[in-house]
């Protein structure tokens, strides 16, 4: 008999709680605790946090654990969440020329104010597996003095300020700081963008998305010459003005990786030959992400710096539209629902042009 | 309702998203046809399980509503149970799986073979809502062209298809225009399904949650499948009948019932075809 539709609901309910039991994995092996998630796996936390767009550490861990490690369904659970949240003010705009540095480097000077400052970086690691991780160390062992260079107290001018002083960089203009600032969460994006909705899209992006386009201008695709000006990591405060008060109050701290990349550009019948800037940043520690980004967004900015638009990380439909892993998650995966009415009308049609075929 | 969970706001969404999605369906409902952009939310389901369908159902819902969700035409697919038991839990209504019970039916893919009636609303979950899409993939041109009614290039293509195919190739989703002006995607509906929309006494609404798009087509609308003079538009039709109900009239879905690859062909609405079964039930036992 017909039944293959039949029971839904006992099946949807079935397959949750053969979720749940892979989630948990072996009873034997003690669970993660959320502070691990967020202590040891720190990079993916960062990563749900910045696509996610939500600064909440704890709730990134346990979105990374219900997930049971995807990282874009940790990020699906983030948005989710977020949604539902009430606005209850807007920041400041975070300065990040004060940073309580703990990376800080730039590709185009040997030295820099307050020197460069490596941080902790995998950059110089040799990728050799450390088979001294296999066994995990019993908690008096693993308290080891601190190596790590302190924290630079004095704040740290960016890099691009230097370039600035002789007016070879371009002069980042703030814009009407009196209109308000797009919100792609709330309004629906239309086009041509502006930068702020064009930098909201592109931070909450997928990394692996912006990656690639990123490494499509470096190929010839959109080149546009670009130099890590300067790539920094830290601590920002951030502060809210309260309608009621004088003065801005600060309400926390975020970790946050900034990229200013510098870029060649030959000038324009308007603008004489300058360097321009891409930019990028994320949530916590996210530095492939944020150069990405700058890479992307210098691409992005050909309208407004009269370059021809021939590839495909200059084309911002192209990119914004397909830039966000949740649209492009749902989208894909959605093929797995049933299709069967669309598929059926599809084999009538079919049929029906090769009877019609074979009565020729 | 017993089972609703309070800590959500009724219908999850909150009331100030409601309101805004209300006004884009109300410019949608005065624009028949017109796509009106709108700020799609993240739902806690994925893009592509109905996300724009759903906050629309979620934001014209009341306590008093009777919801009905069918895909594919079946109140009992995995996608409509999960649905209704979200509006089940989040709002707490009544649900149904008889259409002419519901007062908002909530659907993926079919129209119920049954006539809707004046006051009823269906929802429609649209994935792709721009017609000229496959033809044009830029929505800056797209909405230029419906500005401006440059349809052209729709005509041409479904030209190029009798050229080629001696027939207009589209079995799904098949193009429409409504009150004379938008051209309109019904959505991915067979084919079977566009004269039903015409002149249809219930509010159609479509909703794209990815797309961030809502459009309508009013109570007693002109809907009009594109055709040719020399080319009527018609609908699929089938040599057998359901094989559970016996109708002739309904869309069929092919079951494949052993290796050998025997098949059967039962109605894709499940609601008319238990009605169907139930009554010719109780005619033999009246015999």
């Amino acid at each position: 008999m017909y039944v293959s539709v039949k029971g839904g609901e006992r099946a949807i309910e079935a397959a949750h709680a053969l979720l749940a039991e892979e989630r948990r994995g072996d009873p034997q092996i003690r669970e993660l605790t959320l502070p691990q998630i967020d202590q040891q796996l720190s990079l993916a936390v960062d990563r749900v946090m910045s696509e996610g767009a939500l600064y909440d550490r704890e709730l990134a861990a346990l979105a990374i654990k219900q997930a049971r490690g995807d990282l874009i369904e940790a990020i699906f659970l983030l948005r989710a969440y977020r949604t539902t949240l009430p606005r209850l003010a807007t920041s400041l705009p975070v300065d990040t020329a004060r940073m309580a540095v703990r990376r800080c480097i730039s590709a185009t000077f040997k030295d820099i104010p307050g020197g460069q400052v490596l941080g902790p970086t995998f950059d110089y690691t040799h990728r050799l597996l450390d088979f001294s991780l296999c066994e995990t160390k019993a908690m008096q062992q693993e308290q080891i003095a601190p190596q790590g260079e302190p924290r630079a107290t004095a704040p740290m001018p960016p890099v691009t300020q230097l370039l600035n002083a002789e007016g070879l960089l371009e002069v980042e203009s703030p814009g009407d700081e009196t209109a308000p600032i797009g919100d792609l969460t709330r309004e629906p994006m239309t086009f041509p963008t502006e930068r702020d909705v064009r930098l909201q899209a592109l931070a909450r992006g997928d990394e692996g998305f912006l990656l690639a386009l990123g490494y499509s201008t470096q190929r010839g695709y959109g080149r546009n010459h670009p130099f890590a000006g300067e790539i920094r990591m830290g601590a920002v405060t951030v502060e809210v003005q309260p309608d009621e008060l004088p003065f801005a109050v600060e309400i926390g701290e975020i970790a946050v990786t900034e990229c200013q990349m510098v870029n060649q550009f030959k000038g324009s019948k308007t603008t004489p030959p300058q360097f321009t800037r891409g930019y990028g940043l994320t949530f916590g520690h996210g530095e492939r992400k944020a150069m990405a980004m700058a890479l992307v967004d210098r691409a992005l900015r050909c309208r407004e710096l009269d370059e021809e638009v021939d590839s495909p990380a200059q084309d911002e439909e192209f990119v914004l539209y397909h830039c966000d892993n949740l649209e492009a998650s749902g989208f894909v995966q959605h093929l797995k629902l049933p299709h069967y009415v669309d598929f059926q009308s599809e084999l009538v049609m079919l049929r029906a042009m090769r009877a019609e075929r074979a009565g020729q | 309702m017993s089972d609703a969970d309070h800590s959500y706001n009724f219908a999850y969404l909150d009331e100030q998203t409601k309101r805004m999605i209300r006004r884009a369906i109300l410019k949608a409902v005065a624009i028949p046809g017109y796509q009106v952009p709108f700020g799609g939310r993240e739902m806690p389901m994925p893009h592509g399980w109905g996300t724009g369908g759903i906050q629309v159902t979620a934001s014209i819902i009341g306590p008093d509503d009777v919801l009905k969700v069918i895909d594919q035409g079946a109140d009992d697919t995995t996608n409509a149970v999960s649905i209704r038991r979200f509006f089940a839990k989040t709002a707490g209504v009544a649900t149904t799986t008889r259409t002419e019970e519901a007062s908002l039916i909530q659907t993926r893919h079919r129209i119920p073979e049954k006539p809707l009636k004046a006051g009823q609303i269906l929802v429609y979950q649209v994935p792709i809502p721009e017609p000229l899409r496959w033809l044009e993939p830029r929505e800056t041109e797209t909405r230029k062209m419906h500005a401006l009614s440059e349809y052209g290039v729709m005509h041409v293509r479904l030209y190029e298809d009798i050229a080629t195919h001696g027939r207009i190739a589209t079995a799904y989703d098949y193009p429409v225009q409504v009150n004379d002006r938008y051209i309109m995607r019904p959505s991915p509906i067979p084919k079977f399904d566009n004269p039903k929309m015409d002149m249809n006494p219930a509010l159609q609404l479509f909703g794209a949650g990815r797309e961030k798009r809502i459009y309508a087509v009013p109570p007693y609308t002109k809907v009009k499948s594109l055709d040719f003079e020399d080319h009527p538009f018609e609908v699929q039709s089938w040599t057998q009948c359901c094989a559970l109900c016996g109708a002739k009239d309904s869309f069929l879905d092919e079951i494949i019932t052993s290796d050998q690859g025997d098949r059967m062909f039962v109605c894709s609405d499940s609601d008319y075809c238990q009605d169907r079964q139930a009554a010719g039930q109780r005619r033999e036992a009246a015999e």
